[in-house]
């Protein structure tokens, strides 16, 4: 059955949505298809892919130094 | 079969921790600290501020525990809290220029266009080594409106779900699924000619198309 054509717009709004698996099997046989045929949408999807894995790394935010010592004393002084 | 939420470990140093031990409570307490902190400094960018209303969080949290049910999980409960008083704390500090949850942005509807098309190459593991990197993905987050800010902190840097989101700001489903979309592409606008060009490859950065 042929996959009906969806908008550069339509795949954008939808970007994030795809990356969490938060859309229906049907949207997303459709926008895998753009894919495949679209380089910008492809490089906007790499790339917001490339920004969930940033911030997800866990050196990207790390607590201050002596944070955890800090608290400890808090909750042992109060 | 009832699932099981809590590890036995947790619901035991819970249950030490209801009764007043400090030491249950802190090993507890251990494994959600960077939340803890991120959360705060979501909400209120400034790590002076964000450190102290992670500690009255956590005092909050600790004489409140006989408060905490077993059907959510320690730490999305612990964020809960650090949300709350950070949020009370900036209303307070800025009660005359306080713009009400209701109020910030959200409008439209959910479009968002990308800015530009540059392809990205996977980010090396090492880039995150550096300092500089690091405070540009800060930048790019501060730069973001609160609103946005919080959902991507809580789904993106804690891995919270949808669900565990929508409880603790207290929005729709398609708030929490609108907001992060936008985050994630004005983050990705602010981080692409850093990413893409002079930081990855020492190049200029290259637009594939303007649009």
């Amino acid at each position: 059955m042929a996959i009906i054509e969806i908008s550069c717009a339509e795949v954008w709004r939808e970007i994030s949505n795809y990356l969490d698996g938060e859309i229906s099997a049907e949207l997303r046989e459709r926008m895998a298809a753009h894919f495949k045929v679209c380089a910008h949408c492809t490089a906007v999807l790499e790339g917001t892919q490339n920004v969930v894995r940033l911030l997800g790394d866990g050196r990207v935010f790390q607590v201050p130094e002596g944070f955890s010592k800090r608290l400890y004393k808090k909750i042992f002084t109060r | 079969m009832t699932e099981l939420r809590i590890p036995a470990s947790e619901a035991g140093l819970i249950e030490r921790a209801r009764r007043g031990d400090r030491e249950a409570f802190y090993e507890l307490l251990r494994p959600c600290e960077r939340m803890v902190y991120a959360t705060a400094l979501s909400v209120l960018k400034n790590p002076a501020d964000a450190e102290e209303v992670s500690q009255e969080a956590v005092l909050k949290a600790f004489t409140g525990l006989k408060r905490f049910r077993a059907d959510a999980r320690f730490s999305t409960w612990l964020v809960q809290i650090t949300y709350n008083e950070a949020i009370m704390r900036l209303r307070k500090a800025r009660a005359h220029l306080y713009e009400s949850l209701d109020e910030r942005p959200e409008g439209g509807d959910g479009n968002l266009s990308p800015r530009d098309f540059a392809d990205w190459q996977p980010i090396p593991s090492e880039l995150l080594e550096k300092e500089e990197i690091r405070q540009a993905v800060h930048d790019a987050i501060n730069s973001l409106s609160p609103a946005y800010r919080e959902v991507l902190v809580l789904r993106d840097l804690q891995h919270l779900s949808i669900k565990e989101t929508m409880t603790i700001l207290g929005v729709s489903e398609t708030s929490v699924k609108t907001r992060l979309h936008r985050a994630r592409l004005q983050l990705r606008d602010a981080l692409a000619p850093g990413l893409d060009g002079c930081w990855v490859r020492g190049g200029p950065y290259r637009k594939v198309r303007a649009w």
